[in-house]
Order: structure tokens, then sequence, then C-alpha cells
């Protein structure tokens, strides 16, 4: 292929450095012309190529018995027993979110939803984690607002339920929020498709929306920094859930009739990756001619068809001969489709307009032999000053009852419900336990047992201790989905950094994926899949390093799930795990005394097995479980009292450490459990047997929470007075009253 | 019984209703697409909850040009049972099965939540099972849910003991307080005078099945269950 016009060098595509222009010449032989050097420039970006983050990924244990499918599919797949299987991912969309806080996250929702069900399995269940800078910033309101809204739109509409997830807010964020979506589908084994092409000669046709000029370059937006975001609109894609949920019963009858061969959607660089990553996965070529893409458009490019990033596009490889079969079901749904294109045997992905050729790349260069960098790291020059923090200089509170009102009514834990119930949790009626108490928990309609799903991260700790950053977050996930008795079987995440050319960055980066497959590793749980969020940046700005952890376990048929709610009054209440003086990065710091600062706790991998095991045993003789995390012992107790609208009365004994250390410390490996006094026998027995520490605190009842430290009364509280600020901590900033 | 799930595109409660009445009554149950023009032999129909047609122009305003609506309204003109739920309800008016419209909800945000109502009419084969004044629990999960009518038709809806659900307080009363959406009078559920056509934003579906927690709603398909 001779290019048009041979551009002199990469300039005027500022995404591809000199070296890597160079790379491509040496790959294809000869200059690139313009059209291949879109789709080489979109399919090396960060997002699409995870050139920074490749050598670091490799690190986590991808395998266990449950795997069916690992990283490197649209999701990951795991067993779930009785021929089933649960398919699931998390993706950001925080760079659209931001510009177009509304579309952004509509078309956040409808990709991962498409990532999804382009496996075959049907969704069943949607989770978000959202950070925005402070509420008190009018600014930062309607951007929450508008993602609120667009994630309900496209959710509700689809009638996937949205079953939980975070919003967390800090100045960090302000500038480039973070939107994350986790997507659950579940599928029989044998149904489960891959985003393949095979077959020499197989027909590979496009179904769906119509191509337009919208989201063209989105890929590429998202492998920069958000300095010129005003110039960046028109990169936002449009959603539009009516046509998604018409797409996704469509995909799911065209998999059911057999005929599939291997199928992907069109996200992210669009047509060019949708085709290029199918033939490498099955180790073929591909035509494609674009004048037989349908366009909602005139005049459109062949550069524009390639990389336009519309939504609810799907490219789907199908068996010669079935052609009547696929066009009757996009018929039936209504939907526009075209055969496109063919398997080829020779590597290469062939791109004509009609029969003009517009380019011609072999399918592993735009693939496989992307670059991987190992780019330089170093610890930031700021890191020890932030994690100096002497306990001496922290005053002593005039109230430690005051002081937890405070933390009740702020941002970081006030009730989400003003959230919530803007979106459908209900909807498929899987929904068990919804949004606002822990990890959500499903029936399944088609097996006997029920999956728990939960999100975590904590970027203050994170910012501290990036290793013990990212390992908390992946315990406290695991802590969830026990908590309610769910076995932790796979783990996605959503590694949202910032610029992954400045050294400090890819420290954070490295440090946080150790911690997080340490941890992984020590509790049996493989990562199946995930996604990168870098250059999370503005003038020069990184966000807080904030890994986000989606994890799914497994309730078994004869495991009762439970919550943190107090069933009755006169339950015992037991501490599980060692408190110790760790108030390091915690949120009493960041929320009272304006401070993020200090060691974040320390976890010790096989305690946290150990008391995980241990929940699990113990399930049977429980009647609620939380698991300590953010605003420690005083946050679980008055969580416990407001969800189960019961006060309870604790005393403890301190030891050697302060009073808001007691009350507040996050120290990791910690649950509150409550259960009759009958059973207390028991499980005392099993936390000897296991060598774990414990406290008996006292019971359940009344209506006050009431917390005594050696004898003296330090917490009174009533349920009724915490429950109000609780409710109205976040939705007061909105002018709701209820 | 027989029973009828009207299936539109953007339908999203259609197989839970299914689910329900499959597991909860053993009822046989039709799946009936859009695109047909004669419905099966069936004794009720219901038009679920979703977002037919994707709630375009406005919510139920493409779905009742469907070719299916020409038999569902024949069928309800010759006194077969149809139950709209959230979406169905709002097809049902654009319809003109059933009187009044469903505005924005008066936050102008989409709720979902549990909320109380209060069966106000038992004399209706749906509702035959509730007692009259009873508060019970159902979710609602709408963005344009605040039913309007204007005052002669609201007289009539009286005279004709027309208003079946309103959305009250665990003991049965109602107010400002306890109206989600801004619904004249707390109506959440309305039927024709002849009372064999019934609409309401509320979803019994979603209270039915006993795993769920909460079984407010199963009365209502245990009443259209029962009658012949």
């Amino acid at each position: 292929m001779k290019p048009s016009n041979p551009p002199q060098s990469a300039s005027r595509h500022p995404l591809l450095t000199n070296e890597e222009y160079q790379q491509i010449i040496a790959l294809l032989g000869r200059e690139p012309n313009e059209v291949e050097i879109a789709m080489f420039s979109v399919m090396w970006s960060e997002h699409c190529s995870y050139k920074s983050s490749k050598v670091h990924l490799k690190r986590f244990p991808t395998t266990g018995e449950r795997v069916v499918c690992g990283p490197g599919e649209n999701a990951g797949v795991v067993d779930i027993g009785n021929g089933w299987v649960a398919a699931f991912k998390i993706e950001s969309h925080n760079h659209p979110s931001f510009i177009e806080p509304f579309q952004g996250a509509a078309t956040g929702v409808g990709g991962i939803l498409r990532d999804i069900f382009t496996m075959g399995a049907r969704p069943i269940a949607l989770l978000n984690s959202l950070r925005f800078g402070p509420i008190e910033n009018p600014k930062n309101k309607r951007l929450m607002e508008q993602v609120v809204s667009g994630i309900s739109v496209y959710g509700n509409s689809v009638g996937v339920p949205t079953v939980g997830g975070e919003v967390n807010f800090g100045e960090t964020y302000t500038k480039n929020p973070l939107v994350n979506v986790f997507c659950l589908g579940i599928a029989r084994r044998e149904a489960i498709i891959k985003g393949i092409a095979s077959g020499i000669g197989n027909p590979v046709i496009y179904f769906g929306s119509k191509t337009g000029r919208d989201g063209i370059h989105g890929a590429t937006m998202a492998s920069t920094g958000l300095d010129r975001s005003k110039e960046s609109r028109p990169a936002v894609q449009v959603g539009d859930p009516f046509t998604e949920k018409l797409l996704l019963e469509a995909s799911m009858e065209l998999i059911k009739s057999g005929c599939v061969i291997g199928m992907s959607d069109m996200g992210a660089a669009g047509l060019t990756c949708a085709s290029s990553e199918m033939a490498s996965r099955g180790g073929v070529g591909m035509t494609i001619d674009l004048s037989k893409v349908p366009l909602r458009e005139t005049g459109m490019i062949p550069m524009e068809i390639l990389i336009s990033e519309s939504q609810e596009r799907m490219l789907v490889c199908i068996e010669k001969g079935k052609e009547a079969v696929a066009s009757a079901v996009f018929q039936k749904w209504d939907l526009d489709f075209a055969v496109i294109g063919f398997v080829t045997d020779d590597g290469l992905l062939s791109v004509t307009n009609y029969t003009e050729p517009v380019a011609q790349i072999p399918v592993e260069a735009l693939t496989n032999k992307a670059p991987v960098y190992e780019r330089p790291m170093a610890q930031p020059g700021f890191q020890d000053m932030i994690t100096s923090l002497n306990h001496d200089v922290i005053p002593k509170l005039e109230s430690y009852s005051q002081t937890l009102m405070t933390l009740l009514a702020s941002p970081s834990f006030a009730c989400r419900r003003w959230v919530y119930q803007q979106y459908d949790y209900m909807v498929q009626t899987n929904t068990v336990v919804g949004p606002g108490s822990g990890a959500a928990i499903l029936r399944l309609k088609e097996s006997d047992v029920q999956l728990a799903i939960t999100l975590d991260s904590n970027s203050t700790y994170t910012l501290l201790h990036p290793y013990y950053g990212g390992a908390i977050a992946v315990a406290e996930a695991a802590r969830n989905l026990v908590a309610v008795g769910a076995k932790p079987i796979g783990m996605t995440n959503c590694m949202n950094f910032g610029n992954p050319e400045r050294p400090e960055t890819m420290w954070a980066f490295g440090l946080s994926v150790e911690g997080m497959s340490d941890v992984c590793r020590t509790l049996g749980i493989p990562v199946i899949g995930g996604n990168v969020s870098l250059y999370n940046e503005t003038a020069g700005l990184d966000i807080y390093p904030t890994p986000v952890v989606g994890m799914v376990g497994l309730i078994e048929p004869e495991t009762r799930p439970i919550t943190p709610l107090f069933q009755s009054e006169g339950e015992v209440l037991v501490l599980i795990g060692d408190t110790m003086e760790e108030l390091g990065g915690s949120a009493y710091l960041r929320e009272i005394y304006s401070q993020e600062r200090g060691t974040p706790p320390i976890l010790r991998l096989e305690r946290e097995k150990a008391v995980q095991n241990l929940i699990l045993q113990a399930n049977g003789l429980l009647s609620s479980a939380q698991d300590l995390s953010e605003g420690g012992l005083a946050m679980a107790l008055a969580k416990g009292c407001i969800l189960s609208k019961m006060g309870c009365s604790v005393e403890v004994d301190r030891g050697k450490i302060r009073n808001d250390a007691v009350l507040f410390a996050e120290s990791q490996s910690r649950f509150l459990v409550t259960l009759a006094e009958r059973r207390l026998y028991q499980l005392k027995a099993l936390l000897d047997q296991a060598d774990l520490p414990y406290l008996v605190l006292g019971t359940t009842g009344g209506d006050s929470l009431k917390i005594a430290i050696c004898g003296s009364m330090v917490v009174i509280l009533s349920v009724s007075d915490m429950e109000v600020a609780y409710r109205d901590g976040l939705a007061r900033y909105f002018n709701v009253s209820k | 019984m027989r029973f009828g799930v009207i299936v539109f595109p953007g339908s999203n409660c259609d197989s839970d209703c299914r689910y329900v009445l499959e597991k909860m009554t053993g009822a046989p149950v039709f799946m009936i697409a859009h695109k047909e023009e004669k419905l099966p032999p069936v004794d009720a129909l219901i038009l679920p909850g979703g977002f037919s047609y994707g709630d375009y122009l406005r919510t139920g305003a493409i779905a009742c040009t469907a070719p299916v609506m020409k038999a569902v309204i024949a069928f309800a003109k010759n006194g077969g049972r149809v139950l709209g739920i959230c979406n169905g309800f709002q097809i049902l008016t654009e319809a003109r099965l059933l009187p009044g419209i469903l505005l924005r909800n008066k936050s102008l945000k989409f709720i979902c939540r549990s909320v109380h109502i209060t069966c106000e009419n038992n004399n209706t084969s749906f509702t035959s099972l509730y007692q009259k004044g009873e508060a019970v629990s159902m979710p609602i999960a709408h963005g344009e849910g605040n039913y309007y009518i204007d005052e002669a038709g609201l007289a009539s809806l009286k005279e004709n003991n027309q208003i079946v659900f309103r959305y009250s307080n665990v003991s049965g009363s109602f107010s400002d307080e306890t109206n989600p959406n801004g619904s004249v009078e707390s109506i959440a559920g309305i039927c024709n005078k002849e009372g064999n056509i019934l609409g309401m934003m509320p979803h019994p579906e979603r209270v039915s099945d006993p795993i769920l927690g909460a079984v407010d709603g199963l009365k209502l398909f245990l009443s259209l269950n029962k009658e012949k």
C-alpha cells in the first residue's frame, strides 16, 4: 500500500512518539498513510494497549479452579456451579464524565453492559464507584447530579439493576472525577462466547446503531490529561439505552441460534479495535469494506468510520451459510446490520472503501506488537513527609459523641440514599440485599446459589502507602463478601492513576499491584480482568492513586446470608481481631482534623486469612456481621444501630491505646458480629481454636448507643438522633428533606 | 386462569411477571410480542413495567400504537382483565383505557424505593384478597408516576369507586408526607368503571417471592388467579 500523503513525522499525531512512529515504519516496511496512522494512534494509545501497565499487571494471579476465562477477553468468567458461570468486569469512564457528565456516565454503563453480554452472559447487576471533589463546591455537586442521572437513565432503561457501589469525595477529584462501572452477568457455561474471529471465509457482521462522528478519538482522550477539555467535547459519545436493550436481546438470541463464532462490542477505538482484536485472538486476517458500514451522517471519511466510538454497535463473526439465521434475528429486533467483511488467512487487516484500498496493516502490529514500556519508577519526594505522624500532636477530643455525630453527618459517611434511590435496584427481581448495607446479594432464578458483589477502594491509604492501599482494598472487598456469608471467587479491578510518564505515578502503580497481588494470592482470589485508567491528571497534577476492586462471592445453598442489621434485642456483640493505635490515614483524622497523613494500618496476610475463614465457618451461629473499616469500631456500632433501628451498650477495655484509637482506629482484619447468647460458647470455641483475639463487647437493645471505655461512658447517642444525622448528611446538599 | 404478558421492545419487567406468576400461581403464562395481531387464549393480560420504545416521545405514547394494542384494547373492552404495572399503567392511560395521565415525579428524579400503599377498593378481581383499608408495602421505581386528573375526572373516579390504591403511611392515612411523587390525592392505582382494567405504579411482582423477603404483592396475583 502506498501512503497517499506521506507525513514527515508523527507531529500531527501527538499521541505517537517519534520512536513509536519509527516502530510503525519497521512493522509495515514502509511509511503508514494518514488512515493507518490514525488506527495505530488509537490502538497504541494507553487506553487500548496498556503499554505502561502491562509489565505490572503480569503480577496478578489469574488462575484458579473456577476460572473459565481470565484477562484478555471482554470480561472474565468464573464457574458458579450447576453448569452456570458468572462474567464480570469493571471499567472507567472518567474523562468523558468530566467533559459531559450525563452522557459520559451513561455511556460508561452502556460500555460495561456490552462487555458482559458480548460474552454471552445476561447482565444481572451493576455497581458503580464514583469520586468527586468536595460536595460543598456547587460545580462538584452539579457534576455528581449529572453523573448519577446518566447512570440512572441508562441502567434503569436497559433493565439491569444498580444494586450498590460507593461514592467518595476529595479535593484531588475536583477536576478529574472518577466514574467506574462494574457489571455482573450469568450464562450457561457452554454459551460463553469469546471475542474471536476464525474460519477462513466466514462473514463478519456489523449490527446495532449506525456509525456517526461522535466519540472520534475517545480512546486517545482517555490517554491524555484533561487540559484541553473544551476541545474534547465531540469525543464524548451519546448513549441510547433503548437500542442497547434491543442489542442485548438480539445478541442473546443470536448466540442461542448457534451461528456465532465470536463477538465483540465496538467500544474504545471502535471498528479498528473490534476487528483487529477479534482477528488477533483467532490468529487470522480480516477484510473490511467501509462502504458497507451503516452510517448516520453523510460525508464521513474512512478514518472517521474506522475510529468512531458511536455507541451500541457490535461486531460478530458467524458461520458461513448461516447469514439468514442471523439476519432474521436482527430484523426481529429492528436493528441495522451488514456483512462488512470476511475472515482471511493472511494475518492482515485489509480495509477498503468499495474496492479502493484504505489501509492494510498486519493484525499483530496493531495488537500484540504495540509497544510495552517499563516506565521509570521513583518514590515521590513528599512521601516521607506525609507518612510521618506523631500521635502525641493529635489533640484530645472534648466529646466523643459529638465527633461520632460529625462523622455520621459528613459526606464521606452519610447515607447514600439520595444517590441509590435514583437507580432501579430491584428490576429482574433478584435483589435479596440492595444498596445501603455492605455487599449486595442476588439470588439466581436458575440455580440455588446466591452471589454477593462489592466494590472497594481507599485512596487516602493508597496515597500514603501504595502497597497497603492496594492490599487493603482487596482485603476489605473480600471482608465485605465474607461478612454476608459469601466465599470470594473472583476479582476485577480498575486502576485509576495519574500520568505514567511521571516516575512517581508508576512507583505507586507498581506497589499497588504488588499489594493487591499478595492479598489475592493469600486469599486464593484470581484476578480475571480489569481496566487501567491513566493520565488522570489536570494541569500537571495527578489524582491520588485510586485502585478500585470489584469482587464476586458465592453463597452456597445451605448458607444463610446475613447483614449488618442486629436481629433482636439481647444479642451479644463480639469484636473479632486486634485494635491497635493506628490512626494514620484514618477517616477520623481526615474528617475531624483535615489531615491525610501517617502510615495506614498494617495488614497481616495470615491473620486476614484466618479471620475471614473463621467468619465463614461461624456463619450459622451469627445474627449479624460487618467488617470494620473507615470510622472504626464506633462507626460500625453506629451503623448497626441506625440500620436496625436498635441501640446497644458496649464496654471496652482499652489496653494501652488512646480512647480515640479504641473508637476510630482502622486496624485491619476485624469484624463486629452479633449472636444469641446461647451460641456464644460455640463462637468462643471456634475463635480459640483458630487462636484469634476477640472481645465480648456487650448487648444489643434499647434506643441508644452507649460506649464505655474502662468504666467511663464516652459515647451516649440516641439512635434516632444518629439516624437523622446519617440520613441528611448527603441529602442536605441537594435540598431534599427526606 | 391463563395469563398473557405483553412484551414491547424496551419492556423490562416482562420476565419478572412471568416468573412470579409461574412460580407462585402455577398458571400458564403466554409471552405476547408487540408485533402480534392476535392474542393467544388467555383470561388476563399484564402490561409490564419497563421503558417501552425507550419512553421516547412520551412514556407509553409509542407503545400504544404497537400492532398488539388493537387486540389488547378489544380484549379489555370485551371485559377481559388487564393489569398495567408502571410503564403498563402509562400505556393504559395513553391508550385511553384508563383516565388521567402520569407526569414526571414532583422531584423530577427517578425514585426507586419501598412505599406503603393502602387498598381503597377490594371489590375488583385484582384486589379481592386484600382488606379494604389494608396498608401494604410495595416498591415503586419510576420517573413518571405523578398521577394527574382534572377535578371532574377525579370526582368521577371517586363516584365510581375507581381509586384502588393510594400512597399512605403504615396505618393507611395519606398526606403530602407520604406521597412520593406528587400524585393527585396520593393515587397509586386506579381501575376503569367496570373494574376489569387496573393500572398501578407500584410493582407487586417485586414483592411476591418469599426469597426476596416480602410478599405483600402476592395477594394481587392470587386474587386474579382465583377468578374464573
